[in-house]
């Protein structure tokens, strides 16, 4: 027994003396905190894809260099605000990016907020990660925006009369983004009975037959699945097929992950999503280059959330560099004055909300490989 | 004797004071960074004493703590958010009406959580506690889930998966040692009482209890009430902490949390449960340089994520495997206890020479 | 609701039905013989379902023998984790076991996270189990043909040793009355590390059709289909092979047809199962086909 406590001491002394000895003057520190382990660890990994990069090609700023500090919200909410708590008192960060992932980004900003230190978020799309906080930012649209943009091009482009919405009820980000589509839906279509059919389900269910049985029963022109998680969205579309749906699969920007495709496979062909970002249908100056550096570091071709990464770090950057200091007041200022920076995923402009007001795009999947569609200009 | 006894209870006074002069100077001076892990270590003492009451102390295995703090914490920020916080949260399904105008005082909302999550606790305390051991664990696991599930749904009164956001953060260390340490009073003097009597023998051997004229039903519903209680002002506390609440911020994971503390403290002890909750809540930061990407004597270790986690786990296997009791077993620190080792000790070495 | 539509739920629901059952099997053993709910049940599944993906990619063996391989370790693995983590505690209260399965399943996972990685992996399927078959208006995905055949087969396999082997027969005794087993020279050890192999090995099983019918795999996949086992057991009667049998299907069915018969109230589904959980202790404790 005594062993055992001696034993936690050492440790205990051991690690806070480590901590203790990072940390030199003279540098500014931004905090990045994403989800590197739990379900959304995907996302939060390409992410830092960008991030890392957007850090190589700027490792000073003002002439002082950069520290970059990563922690991990273990895609959780307490752990998400104990990050960004411990970025902001523990590391110093004067300006924090992240996070992935509507849920833990909420926490996140309310505590960046509250202790007046910006934040910069890079993809959560949910709108109360910046509603009401003055501190908080985000290089990406809102899912109102990403909700309507799929019912447009359902109604416009796809001809749909009817649609089959089928929701994770125990994601947020799901069930906000199947509202803001139904409610777009209903709108275009003008008919308050265009949505035949809404069926939840569980985070954790693997087992959806159930659910797509009943929406091939109704028949709808179009499904769409916004699911927290893209390995869902995958398994749903494939015993949709299996069940015999024939309608078009709809989906948000969660789609957009590797593994969507090797775990849908065939069945995923022909699905279409609205993200931020797309390597071959770039355009700005910024963005050829960042394809061109991103394809010679990893070897492969760059996804949106990396984009997303490396916009939100520069857009960060960028305004230390306008504010010409590394005061948390300054550089929320500068960012909040935002407008027309030229980012790889479009012209940014940060609106009074502090959310970014941008083209979305939609892609579909074809022959194994994600493929651009059309780009939606803001309404 | 009775001179002792004075001398111990103005210890006793001296301790509470020296605490209570803590976390004045810790409120005031300290970051909130460490604030917050401070609050932290106050709230899962409150929840480790709680569970312990109903694990340890009464051996009914509960696996639902989960779900009394997730009734704790809606309850308590459904009373103390205003009205416009409230319209800003519920914005694609409107709060029902009495509660969408209700707001009254952290303090009383706090008081009404945990009253709450006690009805609750009796209402499923009554009829399951007729269960054996690990009959009563899936019943109690099966509760949190239904609770949960609920949550989820419910849009109109819990806002579903969205959640409650920007609530408030009342919880200061005022809050959360006060309650803290009024926890460990009231439970410290429960068991110390006639009822703690009881409590420990159903645990030992309801049988023999009953027999020896022990209410089994009474007791042991006695027991997971002010366990709900109690763990219906921690959901409160950590829920206005975090400052943002939904239902899958209490799944099995944070029952699971709390038993670690529970066992790893030793299942009957109250210093054990108070020493680890305190521990763990700090190890759970400081592990996280684990995962940070370190170089160690000239080598580079990558981060790699997940890995306090491991640590945890393989923690807990120890101390379940070659620890049967825990680290306190059922001892208790007190300062009668400190005194009569200390004396006993100096009279053992007077004997050996 | 049509025929069709009530017969291709039907068809989801025996399928889903025979997986759970499968991997109800292997609580039931685990908790006839030694009372203790082996939560590590459900992770050991999912380790067995990384085996075979790893036995295919790094060490590219082919599909049949790769699961035939993950079965092997999945059956070491549940006897390791006897050894480990039960066997030093068949003395100490009920209490301590209950907490090292509550470790162990946590260790597991957090194994996983820390080796296999959080992100899902997509499993391969052989072409036979990924093509669909349409029966009149019913569509059945090739894997639905083979998880009931599978699980009918084992059934009987297991029934065979339960009731007609030596080994089957120290089984029953120890599960009946631990210490007059042992009095009467069964060699307790043995027969409690063969009960977790086979009931590993089931978990395996299940977990291959498993992933062979949902194509992802990730550390946290086995506590959906282990809490859902686990209730069939229960709601069997835990103890009982027939009844983990015959549980596994009642929630198979039971998922599925909440959502057919109630599609509003699809999100309340697993309150639903958890409620008749809770019934079903309350009211006969020893489940459908449990002892007294």
């Amino acid at each position: 027994m005594k062993r055992l406590g001696l034993m936690v001491v050492i440790l205990l002394s051991f690690l806070l003396m480590f901590s203790l000895v990072a940390g030199a003057a003279e540098e500014i520190v931004i905090g990045v905190y994403e989800p590197m382990t739990g379900p959304y660890a995907a996302g939060g990994q390409m992410t830092m894809e960008g991030v890392n990069l957007a850090f190589e090609q700027q490792p000073t700023v003002l002439g002082r260099p950069i520290k970059m500090v990563l922690v991990d919200n273990k895609s959780e909410k307490v752990e998400a605000a104990n990050a960004v708590a411990r970025l902001i008192e523990f590391e110093k960060a004067v300006a924090i990016v992240g996070t992935y992932g509507s849920a833990c980004a909420i926490p996140g900003s309310e505590v960046a907020n509250k202790a007046g230190i910006p934040m910069m978020g890079c993809s959560p799309t949910n709108p109360l990660v910046t509603l009401g906080k003055p501190y908080a930012f985000r290089a990406c649209f809102i899912d109102p925006f990403q909700g309507a943009v799929m019912a447009n091009f359902a109604v416009n482009n796809l001809n749909a009369k009817t649609a089959v919405v089928i929701q994770d009820i125990a994601s947020d980000y799901a069930v906000g983004l199947s509202n803001f589509f139904r409610e777009a839906f209903i709108k275009l279509t003008g008919n308050p009975k265009s949505i035949v059919g809404l069926i939840s389900y569980q985070t954790g269910d693997q087992d959806f037959t159930a659910q797509v049985t009943y929406a091939a029963s109704k028949n709808p022109d179009v499904v769409f699945v916004p699911a927290g998680s893209y390995g869902d969205a995958a398994l749903i579309i494939k015993q949709g097929k299996e069940m015999g749906i024939t309608a078009k699969f709809l989906g948000g920007d969660t789609w957009e992950a590797p593994e969507f495709i090797e775990v849908g496979g065939e069945a995923v062909e022909g699905g279409y999503f609205s993200t931020h970002f797309d390597a071959t249908a770039v355009t700005t100056k910024a963005a050829e280059k960042f394809c061109k550096d991103f394809e010679e570091k990893y070897k492969k071709a760059p996804s949106a959330f990396a984009a997303l990464g490396f916009d939100a770090f520069n857009l960060v950057v960028d305004a230390i560099k306008r504010a010409g200091s590394a005061d948390p007041k300054a550089i929320r200022d500068a960012l909040a004055e935002t407008k027309d920076y030229e980012g790889v995923t479009g012209m940014i402009t940060l609106d009074y909300n502090g959310d970014a007001t941008k083209d979305a795009i939609i892609k579909t999947i074809e022959n194994g490989q994600f493929k651009y569609v059309a780009t939606v200009r803001p309404f | 004797m009775i001179e002792k006894k004075k001398d111990f209870l103005l210890l006793k006074i001296a301790t509470i004071l020296i605490i209570i002069l803590f976390i004045f100077v810790a409120q005031r001076n300290f970051d909130t960074y460490v604030i917050r892990i401070l609050n932290l270590c106050g709230i899962y003492v409150i929840l480790g004493v709680s569970l312990n009451l109903i694990n340890g102390f009464t051996g009914q295995f509960s696996l639902g703590h989960a779900g009394f703090m997730a009734i704790g914490a809606y309850v308590s920020a459904l009373l103390y958010m205003s009205p416009e916080l409230k319209e800003v949260n519920y914005f694609i399904t409107p709060l029902i009406w009495p509660l969408s105008v209700i707001q009254i005082p952290f303090v009383f909302s706090l008081i009404i959580a945990g009253l709450v999550s006690a009805g609750v606790g009796f209402l499923v305390g009554a009829p399951c506690l007729r269960l054996r051991g690990d009959y009563l664990a899936i019943v109690t696991f099966g509760f949190s889930e239904i609770i949960r599930v609920l949550f989820c749904n419910l849009q109109n009164i819990t806002n579903g998966p969205l959640g409650l956001k920007g609530l408030p953060s009342y919880t200061n260390l005022w809050w959360s040692w006060g309650i803290a340490i009024f926890a460990v009073w009231f439970i410290k003097n429960l068991i110390n009482s006639s009822y703690g009597r009881a409590l420990k023998s159903i645990r030992e051997d309801d049988i023999a209890a009953e027999a020896m004229g022990v209410n089994l039903f009474y007791h042991k519903v006695l027991s997971f009430v002010v366990g709900a209680f109690f763990a219906g002002i921690g959901g409160a506390l950590l829920g206005s902490l975090v400052m943002t609440i939904d239902p899958n911020t209490f799944s099995f994971f944070m029952t699971f949390q709390i038993i670690i503390i529970v066992i790893v403290g030793g299942l009957g002890s109250i210093t054990g449960t108070v020493i680890v909750g305190v521990l763990f809540a700090v190890l759970m930061e400081v592990l996280r340089s684990v995962e940070s990407p370190m170089s160690f004597f000239g080598l580079n270790i990558p981060g790699i994520p997940g890995m306090r986690m491991l640590i945890f786990a393989i923690l807990l296997m120890i101390v379940v495997l070659f620890f049967h009791q825990g680290l306190m077993g059922n001892r208790e620190w007190s300062w009668e206890w400190l005194y009569y080792k200390l004396t006993r000790s100096k009279k053992e070495i007077k004997e050996g020479s | 609701m049509s025929l069709n539509i009530f017969l291709q739920n039907l068809s989801n629901g025996i399928s889903l039905g025979c997986l759970f059952a499968l991997v109800a099997i292997g609580y039931t053993m685990v908790y006839g013989v030694l009372r203790l709910i082996n939560f590590a049940h459900g992770d050991i599944f999912m380790m067995a379902a990384f085996f075979v993906f790893y036995a295919m990619t790094i060490f590219s063996l082919p599909w049949g023998i790769a699961c035939l391989v993950a079965i092997i370790l999945a059956m070491v693995l549940g006897r390791t984790i006897e050894r480990v983590a039960y066997k030093p505690l068949r003395n100490a209260p009920r209490i301590s076991s209950l907490c090292s399965a509550i470790g162990m399943s946590f260790l597991l996972e957090n194994f996983a996270i820390v080796v296999f990685g959080g992100r899902p992996k997509s499993f391969y399927r052989p072409e036979f189990f990924a093509k669909t078959f349409v029966l009149g208006e019913v569509r059945v995905p090739g894997v639905n043909f083979v998880t009931p055949i599978v699980s009918i087969v084992f059934l009987l396999i297991l029934s065979y040793i339960v009731y007609r082997t030596k080994t089957g027969l120290a089984m029953r005794a120890i599960s009946k009355d631990f210490d007059t087993a042992m009095l009467m020279g069964i060699n307790l050890d043995r027969t409690i590390s063969f009960t977790f192999m086979i009931g590993s090995g089931l978990a395996a099983v299940g977990a291959i059709l498993w992933a062979l019918r949902y194509p992802q795999i990730w550390p946290f996949m086995g506590v959906f289909p282990g809490w859902r086992a686990f209730t069939a057991a229960i709601i069997g009667g835990i103890g009982s092979i027939r009844g983990a049998m015959v549980g596994g299907f009642l929630v198979g069915l039971l998922t599925i047809m909440i959502v057919a018969f109630l599609p509003e109230l699809a999100g309340y589904k697993d309150a639903f199962i958890f409620v008749i959980l809770i019934f079903v202790l309350l009211f006969k404790p020893e489940g459908l086909f449990g002892e007294e």
